[in-house]
Formats: structure tokens, sequence, C-alpha cells
């Protein structure tokens, strides 16, 4: 056996999201602002997707604004652009959840197709559910791939939908999730790491539960939750703070905001070495067996963890802002991770903002459309009224969606 | 057709298969009857017949004590733990490793109920020992969490008996590109470099 397992794991975890950007970023650091390289969907194909039969659009780099009235179909096209990348999605569904549903006829299972253009030229994404189960599909350029986690190393995208107004306010578990989704544009690894945890974490509680005294089976699942746990800590607060950091400036309309994630192990890990870690956590989940056999679940671990984010000029809790702060807080992570993301990895992910006029006053929804337009980034960006969007001009393209059809707008 | 549907519905519960390729398989076996489908039939009766489970590691064959364990040439100082028979075959197609094999039977998954003493574990530890001649004791489990976690409690099962416990190594597949490999098999291949 390796002596330290997590020590390994934990210091790839961080050099993922600390590592000297590549040559391909073309030296811009998140700092100097400016247009940044970036990811963008240039065809995007649908097949018995939510409620399309067929749908098909074929953006440029430019933001795509998709207007048209409540469940036309929308955040449908969205969440189509999301499952482009490892996970559920921005609805988190199941995958046959997204199958076309006609009255009467056998679900035909859905697929997405998509060209994206990368900072290493066009890659062919194709993926769906496999016809013959839950399985989700991927292929790369028409070959056929094991594992949807290979997505993560082509593309990346961040989403804003109405149901993260209420972020701060949610359980920490929304928020983590949150936190773990940006890591993913850094490290792909980061969501296997966490199915792994999870799952030891799950036999863990279940061993527990049964009433089980077998300490060597015990430490076996401990063991394994250490190794992993502690590589999640780690990257973790390694991209806490340097969003902390890209976002400790007020940016125009968009507030300065104090981030950290607390949390036990992210708590031993800023006071000693990922060994010493190891030690602690690891007695910590011994001595907590007992409790943890009554209350399901561990009472330490990365999965407790929470992401605080503080609204700097007010010095208030994120939670007690007004939903339109909360809202432009949210927004200025957001951005600062695609500048992150867009200077580490050579390209800047695309946004989906789903809503997003929604609580925001005029001025920071300009000063958004121009933060996006500024950096060249593509967002898909939904609205019932085109109005909304005059800021952009014919810097964006638009189209209409209506009763399940896409088409570019006059 | 009620023969059909069944056959359909049993092959569908193969690993690989589903219904629709449980289908097709019927179709192609109806097809060719002769040359196929009597000739499966009667490989799977006599299969379903004579087949054991060596009771000394958990391998398949037609004899119990399977014909690894007879093999006097093979060496008895080492044994190579695996999940399943099928990776005792993959082992076995290298031709490189000439101890014996122990069949473990799955992983340990409190989820799905399976516990140390539903794998072959009692069986392992009694092979090795003072008056034994295994020496070294191979763990070739999957790098799952469960397998991993298997490996672990095997591990600290085996410690007692002072026997020595490896496992495999984890690295740089052969015919592999380095520019190629995740970061995670590159730094574990870094870590367990071995002098030349």
């Amino acid at each position: 056996m390796t002596a330290h397992p997590a020590d390994l794991e934990t210091r790839l975890a961080a050099a993922r999201i600390t590592s000297a950007p590549p040559a391909s970023a073309t030296g811009l650091t998140a700092e100097t602002g400016g247009r940044v390289p970036a990811l963008s969907v240039r065809r995007l194909r649908l097949n018995a997707f939510r409620n399309y039969s067929q749908a098909s659009l074929d953006p440029d780099r430019r933001p795509v604004v998709l207007t048209g009235a409540n469940g036309a179909g929308k955040t449908n096209l969205l969440e189509a652009v999301s499952l482009l990348t490892p996970g559920r999605g921005l609805r988190r569904a199941k995958t046959s959840e997204v199958d076309r549903i006609v009255p009467g006829a056998a679900p035909t299972p859905w697929a997405v197709a998509a060209t994206i253009d990368t900072d290493t030229g066009p890659v062919e994404i194709g993926t769906g559910r496999d016809p013959e189960g839950e399985r989700r599909m991927v292929r790369i350029d028409g070959n056929p791939e094991k594992s949807q986690a290979v997505l993560g190393e082509y593309f990346s995208v961040v989403w804003l939908t109405p149901q993260m107004d209420r972020l701060f306010q949610d359980s920490a578990g929304e928020r983590r999730r949150f936190l773990d989704r940006l890591i993913y544009g850094f490290d792909p690894a980061h969501a296997g790491r966490l199915t792994g945890y999870d799952k030891a974490l799950r036999q863990r509680a279940r061993l527990l539960k049964d009433g089980s005294r077998d300490a060597a089976w015990l430490g076996a699942l401990e063991a394994q939750m250490i190794e992993r746990g502690i590589a999640i800590a780690a990257a973790r607060r390694v991209m806490a703070d340097r969003l902390a950091r890209a976002c400790a400036r007020e940016d125009g309309p968009f507030p300065g905001a104090g981030i950290a994630v607390e949390g036990d192990v992210e708590t031993w890990l800023g006071e000693g070495a990922a060994l010493d870690t190891e030690d602690r956590f690891g007695a910590a989940l011994q001595a907590n067996r007992a409790r943890d056999a009554e209350t399901g679940g561990a009472a330490v671990g990365p999965h407790r963890a929470d992401l605080v984010v503080t609204h700097l000029a007010k010095e208030l809790p994120a939670g007690q802002c007004s939903t339109g702060e909360q809202k432009a807080l949210l927004i200025a992570i957001v951005l600062a991770h695609a500048r992150l993301q867009a200077a580490e990895r050579g390209a800047g992910p695309v946004l989906l903002l789903d809503e997003v006029a929604a609580h925001l006053d005029e001025a920071r929804r300009d000063a958004l459309f121009e933060t996006v337009l500024g950096l060249g980034l593509q967002a898909w960006i939904t609205g019932t009224d085109r109005v909304t969007f005059g800021a952009f001009g014919d810097r964006a393209q638009y189209f209409e969606v209506e009763a399940a059809q896409v088409r570019p707008a006059a | 057709m009620q023969e059909i549907e069944r056959l359909v519905q049993l092959l569908a519960r193969l690993p690989g298969l589903g219904p629709r390729s449980a289908r097709r398989a019927v179709l192609m076996l109806i097809k060719r009857k002769e040359s196929l489908m009597q000739p499966l039939a009667m490989a799977l009766a006599e299969a379903a017949d004579k087949i054991r489970t060596c009771t000394t590691c958990g391998n398949l064959d037609t004899s119990d004590t399977c014909a690894i364990c007879r093999d006097p040439t093979r060496d008895q100082t080492a044994i190579c733990v695996v999940e399943q028979v099928g990776d005792l075959w993959a082992l076995e197609r290298t031709g490189v490793f000439r101890g014996r094999y122990h069949v473990l039977g799955g992983v340990l998954s409190a989820i799905d109920g399976v516990g140390p003493e539903d794998l072959n574990i009692a069986a392992l530890l009694a092979r090795v020992g003072p008056d034994h001649p295994v020496q070294e004791v191979i763990l070739a489990t999957n790098l799952t969490v469960d397998g991993q976690t298997t490996a672990h409690y095997v591990t600290e099962r085996l410690e007692p008996s002072g026997v020595k416990v490896s496992r495999l190594a984890h690295g740089v597949p052969v015919g592999g590109e380095l520019d190629y490999l995740d970061d995670g098999t590159l730094a574990t291949a870094l870590k367990s470099r071995q002098l030349v």
C-alpha cells in the first residue's frame, strides 16, 4: 500500500488549480482584464430533447440571446449545452428524464450533438441516453468514450439559473455543489474524487447503521474517505482563495466579495500539512463512529463544508444582503472564475445565464452584458422580452424560441 | 411464442445485453438452429452439469481442487488475490504469474449487503500462516472505491500472519504515451518509479 495516498491526491488536486498557465493562455491574467480566449459552441443539434423533437442552432462566437414565452423551450437549449460537460446538467436531471415524452408512445432516447471551438481547434461532441438504459453515452470526434468524465477535458460551462438566486439562503450542499462546479473547469478529476468520497461515505454509513463493529472494514472505508476527502478540501480551499483574491475589489456595479470555505478538514489543512490532516481526519472519523451510527452520515468531512460569501463593503454575510445584491455577488464570482479559467486553461467557459435579468437593475444588467462582451465569452442568455437586451445591439445574436422551434430572430 | 419471449428475457439478464440485443441474439440462434443453437444448448447443459467451484481458491473448473491448485509445477509461495474469476483469467492470459490464486468472489459493499463473511476471505486466511509455504500475497483488486476498500481490509486481516503483502503497480500502461496520460496516473507512476 502507498504510505500516504492522501498526500499525493491532495497535491495533485491543488496543483490543477494553481498550475502555471499553458502557453496558449497568451499571457493574460485575471487581473489584466480585456478579452480572454474562450470556448464557444458553433453548432448545436437536439434530438428528442425535452420538448424538442428536433432543433438546430448555428451560432457564432457572440453572445446568444434566446427570447420567447414561458415554456417555449429556452431553458431546454441551455440544458442541452450544459450536458456537453460531465454530470447531470443545469437541472440535475436523471438521464431518462431528458427524453421527449410523446403521450402514448415509447420514449425516444435523447441526443445532443455539438461542434465546440476550443483553443486547439474544433471538437465534435455527441452525447445522449443509451437506448438500453440510464447510461449516458459520449462520443468525442465520433469515437465512443467509456466515461462522460472525458467531456471535462474539452468543454466547460458555468451557469446561473433563477433557482440559484436563493443560493446564499439555501443549504450548504447547494453552495458546495456550486463551488465544485467551478472547480471542474480547472480540474475535471475533481468530479471523480467527489463520487469516490461519497461512495465510501455511504458505505461507511450503511455499515454503521447495520451495527457493524468490524473495525478493519470501517478503517478500510475511512482510508478511502481520507484519501479523497483531503484532496477535495484542498481543491476547494485553493479555488476559494483564488476567487477571493479576484473578487476582492469592487468591479463596477458588482460588489467586492469575501469568499472562504469553512469546515473542519479545511481548517486542519490551513493549520498544517496534508499528512497531519490525514491523521486528524482519521482520528475524528474513528472517534465519531458511535455518534455517526445514530445520526447517519458522518459528523466531520468535506461533505459538511460550506462556502461562505460576504459583501465586503457592507461587511454583511451574502445571505443577509438584498436579492439584487446577492445576485450581483454571484455574478461577480462567476465572472472572476471565467477570467481565471481563461488565464489558466487557455479558454474561458461558456456562460449559461437563465433569466439573468430578473432581480438586476438596469445599470447592473447593462454592466453584466458589457463585461461579457468585454471578455469575449460566449454567453447563452434567456429572457422573455427582446427589449431587455437592448444594450447588446448587434454585438449579440438573437434567436426566437416558440413552441419547441428555434429560429434566428428578424 | 412464449418460448421465444422467455429466451429473450433470460438472455437480457446477461451482462452487456439488454432486451434489444437479446432479441437480436435470439433471432440469430433461431436462424442457425443446427449450427449454433443446439450446440450452444448442449454446451450450456454440459457446463451446468460439470463446472465446480474450487473449494481451495474459488476458481472454476470441472474438478474441485482446480487444475491450477493441483499443478505441482506452480509456485506455492505466492498467492494472487482477485475479485472475480474473470480477473484470474486475465492474469493467466499474461502467462507471467506462476503462483496460485485466490478468488474473493466480489468486493465489500455494505450497501449491497456484501460483508467479509460473504467473500472468500476466511479461506484465504486459512491458506497463509506458519504451517503453510505461502510467503507473499499479491492483491490484484480493481482500483475502484470498493476494490481498494477490500484490498485495505484484506491487508489488515493478513497482518497477524506476518506474510508479505504486495499490490499491483499503478502507472504508465505498456505502449502508453506520457502526453496522453491523466495527471493522477502519471503522478502515481512517478511516485512508484523503479531503479533501472
